[in-house]
């Protein structure tokens, strides 16, 4: 047992911080916290115990879940208290040292699938766990940094203007201008394939367009494509292109010269190497391009909304509420936002997945 | 590419392979394209508005006018390319550098943003590396919410960050390279990441040999093969840290920065001055990259790497 310090060293900090007062009613003001935190730190020390096997990680949950309750109790009955309590700080760095061993542990477990969500899925959630503790036990005003639980709550209450907004940015301007840039970016890069000259003219000034702020054009396609989603989807489909068109045209020129060979000496024609030889290779860039898209897609969507926009749109309501220091409402529309894009790109990932299954990176 | 050779028998040769005309004809072509193409679609674009002049003063007009009429407005829909320059001309050369009109210190503003967020970025990413190269925990918790961060759209939020650390009292460059720093932190984590496990197990090996001990073999080993992955993904990073000055600068109230010339280019309806701007963020960007390729080659030409 390389971890029993580290450990140790916890389950100290979590009892020291029971002793140490808490504001002025202290721990003992709300019963149930007192209990949660006993509960806790007894169920943290019986982790060390010799002989637990399995059960080590059922005690420890129980040991997290009880640890996490205690501090949320308490700042319920009478918080915040800010500086004044020592005690609960103590308690929840305890806490998070005690978390961080078990992660070291489930680092360790071999995992896959669900069971390797695990480990990323309970950081995330410490993460949270600790905005929300801070934030409400300094008593951070809402205006800088609202609580999770605020966001939370106008996540479940606004959607009925947030839903629209939504629609408006991603399912109308983000989809469109993503299939039009990506797919304008994979037949520019066959047809600059299939004519060398094109090829060495346009694969340089594309790889000068990586170092160029593309996202510049968002006042200029405003200005000709109007304020509804048509222009956002105008500037998502340039931006997408070249990303698509310079990963495309590095994929076709993957196969190696052994292969293509071989289907020289088949006597194939362009067109059937291209299909059965030259795109299949080139399928893990043109994912990796789909994937760099998918991130790029949103958010210079949201940014052209910056620039104009009707009254709904996810950029729209970012800058509208800024302006009236609704910044629950900002946050909720960065959790739709960061939501949309992770599915956007998972469902990618998994798609690639499916298609590239031949690729080493998925062998096992 | 022999493969090309026999497909495409009727493959344009120009000059021999490597050499100067081989390879900046097909630039210059696609080039000359272009403008072509721009001036064409300014003429297109513009004409509308040069009529509708022209019939208000209803005074007749040739073919001839028309077009010069699209190349020289004031505020057109597409500003020809010649108008671009002489803007640029006008505002980088021709107006003290101190001024509020000249390009320059709008660039000047916007770069040391840039600079401040890359360097705070370029830091992160680093130390993020390490810590994920080096401690299983972080390497399994952590690394999925680093890719998911690039989901959050940053430069969405770059307004609220501006305005909530302008409320406690910061303002200027910090906000604008705390974006940046945001933005430019991920490709260069995941490149360090690469580059400091692409020592393979022979040599780890051999440092476990000489009872080297994690410290040493991350000096002696791991850092110098990253070198090359750090390089690479510092481009990327300065090119994005770029956009995020940029963008960072739009909700200041347009005050300074090439982010908004672009905003007030975009309220008052100035195109060209929208697009000088562009322009000159693009030669920013190509200029940037190039220093960090120049510095790339210094280092890696130290490390004995054939120049």
């Amino acid at each position: 047992m390389t971890h029993r310090y580290p450990t140790i060293l916890a389950i100290v900090l979590m009892a020291l911080g029971l002793l140490v007062p808490v504001g002025e009613t202290g721990w003992i003001g709300s019963g149930s916290a007192l209990a949660c935190g006993l509960l806790s730190s007894m169920a943290a020390a019986f982790c060390l115990l010799p002989g637990l096997r399995g059960r080590e990680h059922v005690v420890s949950g129980a040991a997290l879940l009880l640890g996490a309750a205690a501090p949320l109790l308490l700042l319920r009955g009478a918080g915040p208290f800010g500086v004044e309590a020592p005690g609960l700080w103590l308690f929840v760095a305890g806490l998070m040292l005690f978390l961080w061993q078990r992660l070291e542990v489930l680092a360790r477990l071999p995992g896959r699938g669900i069971a390797a969500l695990i480990a990323p899925g309970l950081f995330g959630v410490a993460v949270l766990y600790l905005w929300q503790i801070m934030v409400v036990g300094f008593a951070v005003p809402q205006v800088l940094l609202p609580s999770p639980a605020q966001v939370g709550h106008v996540l479940a209450t606004r959607m009925d203007i947030l839903w629209p907004d939504f629609r408006q940015t991603f399912l109308k301007a983000v989809v469109a201008g993503f299939a039009i840039g990506s797919s304008l970016g994979f037949v520019v890069a066959l047809a600059a394939d299939r004519v060398p000259f094109l090829k060495r003219g346009v694969l340089p000034l594309c790889d000068l367009m990586s170092a160029v702020p593309i996202v510049g054009i968002a006042p200029i396609m405003v200005m000709w494509f109007g304020f509804d989603w048509h222009s956002k989807a105008a500037v998502v489909a340039v931006v997408t292109f070249f990303p698509m068109l310079v990963n495309t045209l590095a994929g076709l020129s993957s196969a190696d010269a052994m292969q293509r060979d071989l289907m020289h000496s088949y006597a194939a024609t362009h067109l059937q190497t291209l299909i059965k030889l030259r795109l299949p290779s080139a399928l893990p860039f043109i994912f990796n391009a789909l994937k760099i898209n998918s991130t790029l897609a949103l958010i210079s969507a949201i940014v052209a909304e910056f620039f104009g926009s009707p009254i709904l749109g996810l950029g729209f309501r970012i800058s509208a509420e800024v302006a009236r220091l609704n910044v629950d409402v900002v946050w909720a529309v960065i959790a739709i936002a960061a939501l949309a894009g992770s599915v956007l790109y998972g469902t990618i990932a998994a798609i690639e997945r499916a298609c590239t299954f031949w690729h080493p990176s998925y062998r096992n | 590419m022999t493969t090309d050779a026999a497909t495409l028998p009727a493959r344009v040769a120009i000059g021999h392979k490597g050499g100067f005309v081989y390879r900046f004809a097909p630039i210059a072509a696609v080039v000359v394209f272009l403008l072509v193409c721009w001036y064409a679609l300014a003429v297109w674009l513009n004409a509308p508005l040069v009529i509708d002049q022209h019939t208000r003063d209803e005074t007749s007009w040739t073919a001839r006018d028309l077009v010069v009429g699209t190349w020289s407005m004031e505020r057109p829909v597409l500003p020809a390319p010649h108008q671009i320059a002489e803007n640029l001309r006008e505002t980088v050369f021709n107006t003290p550098i101190d001024s509020k009109r000249s390009l320059v210190y709008h660039a000047g503003v916007t770069v040391s943003a840039t600079l401040l967020g890359f360097v705070f970025g370029s830091l992160l990413g680093i130390l993020l590396a390490v810590g994920i190269v080096h401690l299983a925990a972080l390497d399994r918790s952590l690394l999925p919410w680093i890719i998911a961060s690039q989901a959050v759209p940053i430069l969405a939020i770059a307004p609220m960050v501006v305005v909530v650390l302008g409320n406690l009292g910061l303002d200027g460059l910090l906000p604008k390279a705390i974006i940046s720093m945001y933005l430019c932190f991920f490709p260069v984590t995941i490149g360090m990441v690469k580059g400091l496990r692409s020592p393979d197990p022979l040599q780890l090996d051999l440092m476990r040999t000489y009872s080297a001990s994690q410290a040493q073999t991350f000096r002696k080993l791991r850092w110098p093969a990253a070198t090359a992955f750090l390089f690479t993904s510092l481009k990327v990073a300065i090119a994005t840290s770029l956009v995020g000055a940029i963008v960072g600068e739009l909700p200041t109230g347009a005050q300074a920065g090439l982010g908004a010339r672009l905003l007030s280019g975009s309220y008052y309806g100035q195109t060209v001055q929208i697009w000088s701007a562009l322009v000159m963020a693009s030669l920013l960007g190509l200029g940037l990259v190039f220093l960090v390729g120049m510095a790339e080659r210094l280092v890696l030409r130290s490390q004995g790497a054939p120049p």
